[in-house]
């Protein structure tokens, strides 16, 4: 049985109990975008400012929900803020491999080849940093969701961002 | 009565010695979610599929008619022990959600008109709210609510008025996520006298208290073998058989006709009009030992129990966790069962059950499917313990425990 060392990461915590990019923005000009997970009630705000360059200017997160969430959703957060939107969608990228690589471990499936419809590809030369901490979630299968559930969120955003320009 | 003998009572589960043949502590705070199971059920269930089974309806052969029989029978166990006047009322669905699609699917249908007026609690689980939503959005009938106060009781100043002209009441027993028993037969008498239906969703309740479906006074009673000691796959809707006798059939297949021609079809009598394809036939069997079983314990003995738990888990919980503690629900002497859902330190209920099943302490996190009772509660989701007649003080004390390692944790 995995220890809760191994999902409560001291970064994790620290995120959890000071919340990075906690609030909202005027919407418009910001876009704003929801995010439910139906098993838990969670739910995460994300007001997204994406100026004319296609740079994310501002990024707030409002919502509640669980220390994985939110702590997720911080990290995201700051991990996101001043850069591009396809900076952004490939570190999203690389995060839903850490999750989705572990996730194939579990299955007995080894180490995945990328042929999977919904393993994301990560590109190697985007760095995680402070977001590997978030790794151990994956030795708790339903904690995953929580984990995912801001980037899933940005995805969204970016997506109407992109449609709407 | 005597009292529940609770170290008596876990030997028969083996589920409970499974873990401590293993060592790990073992407390389970979930039956609100599904009960465990005792021996003698999963054993008669085997015993079925070992020696008799075939479908039932159909069979001439010897072990088809002796299927047809253990299931026949438990239909009876199961009338006997809600009071039923007639075995012929008792339909076996799936669950307590397909017994309340099947009110709203049949019932509903066949009655409800737009313009009509439903009337539910805002304490309803989803399954009691959803089905009716379905319908409301084919027909265009109105729903009311019955809401919860402050106090987390059903606000019925507004009872008559909220249920005039209405066609239907629909209400839960047993709040899954609050613990609280509403006035039953108040309720009941409430919509008779203005003209509507009483219908009642006492999956909670059912496994809990002495039931007489009779006494309640209400037309329809759904509840589920899995939260009584029973197995999955089985719910049960009780009706007055005049009633169930004028509904339309709610699923159509094999078993539920009479006849079937190119231009239509005859459906059977009840309790078979309602139980199209190939029932539950073990896990009515299953079912039957539930009840045996429960009844043996005695279910005064089981209600008393669960009161005495439920007191000492409010007294304890709030006496060693102070102001940290919520407990959304009536008071230990209030009418309630024993389900606690908790807020603890703004710790989320995700984080609290991760932190509890450290210790072997499983209770569920979430919105209890009752989404419209967490808006009224103002909170995302909480943390619930159940209990039932395995449970005991200790069990308590190690929730407690474990709460207070989990705030260590966190803080």
């Amino acid at each position: 049985m995995p220890g809760l060392e191994d999902l409560y990461r001291e970064i994790i915590l620290d995120h959890y109990r000071n919340p990075r990019n906690r609030g909202e923005l005027p919407s418009p000009p910001a876009h704003r975008a929801e995010g439910f997970n139906p098993l838990c009630g969670d739910e995460i705000v994300l007001y997204v400012e994406v100026d004319g360059g296609g740079v994310i200017r501002d990024l707030k997160v409002g919502g509640q929900g669980c220390s994985i969430s939110q702590s997720s959703a911080s990290m995201m957060s700051a991990a996101v803020k001043g850069k591009t939107i396809d900076e952004a969608r490939a570190l999203t990228r690389a995060f839903k491999a850490l999750m989705s690589i572990h996730e194939s471990k579990l299955e007995g499936d080894g180490e995945p080849d990328g042929s999977g419809t919904d393993t994301p590809v990560p590109d190697p030369e985007v760095k995680l940093g402070d977001l590997e901490a978030l790794q151990g979630v994956v030795k708790f299968p339903v904690r995953i969701k929580c984990a995912t559930l801001s980037w899933n969120t940005l995805t969204q955003a970016l997506d109407e961002v992109h449609q709407a320009s | 009565m005597s009292a529940l003998d609770v170290a008596a009572v876990r030997k028969d589960f083996p589920i409970i010695e499974h873990h401590a043949s293993l060592g790990r502590p073992f407390v389970y705070l979930d039956s609100a979610s599904s009960s465990q199971k005792p021996r003698a059920v999963i054993d008669a269930m085997s015993e079925y599929y070992e020696t008799t089974h075939a479908n039932v309806h159909r069979g001439v052969y010897a072990i088809a008619q002796e299927a047809d029989a253990r299931y026949e029978a438990a239909r009876r166990r199961v009338a006997r022990f809600v009071n039923a006047p007639s075995e012929n009322e008792i339909l076996f669905t799936k669950n307590v959600t397909e017994a309340l699609n099947l009110v709203a699917g049949s019932w509903g249908r066949a009655n409800l008109r737009a313009g009509d007026i439903v009337v539910l609690t805002e304490m309803e689980h989803h399954s009691n709210i959803v089905p009716w939503q379905i319908l409301q959005e084919q027909i265009g009938f109105e729903i009311r609510w019955l809401r919860v106060t402050p106090d987390h009781v059903l606000d019925l100043s507004d009872l008559e008025q909220t249920l005039d002209g209405a066609k239907v009441l629909s209400f839960t027993a047993m709040s899954n996520v609050l613990g609280t028993i509403p006035p039953i037969r108040h309720l009941v008498d409430a919509a008779h006298a203005a003209g509507a239906i009483a219908v009642i969703d006492a999956a909670q309740y059912v496994p809990h208290l002495p039931t007489d479906v009779q006494a309640m006074g209400a037309d329809l009673v759904a509840f589920t073998g899995h939260k009584m000691l029973g197995p999955t796959g089985i719910g049960v809707l009780w009706g007055r058989e005049a009633l169930l006798d004028a509904m339309p059939p709610f699923l159509g297949g094999g078993g539920m006709i009479r006849e079937v021609r190119l231009d239509g079809f005859t459906p059977e009598g009840l309790p078979h009009k309602f139980e199209a394809g190939t029932p539950p036939i073990a896990e009515a069997i299953g079912l039957a030992v539930a009840c045996d079983e429960l009844d043996r314990y005695g279910m005064d003995a089981v209600w008393a129990h669960e009161r005495r738990v439920t007191a000492y888990a409010i007294e304890t919980l709030t006496e060693r966790l102070g102001d940290d503690l919520v407990i959304h629900g009536p008071p230990a002497d209030g009418d309630r069962g024993g389900v606690l859902s908790l807020g603890f330190k703004d710790i989320h209920p995700h984080d609290i059950t991760q932190v509890l099943d450290q210790s072997g302490v499983c209770v569920r996190a979430g919105h209890h499917c009752a989404k419209p009772l967490m808006r009224c509660l103002g909170v995302g989701a909480t943390a619930r313990a159940s209990f039932y007649v395995y449970n005991d003080t200790d069990d308590v004390d190690a929730l407690a425990d474990a709460l207070l390692a989990c705030a260590d944790f966190f803080f």
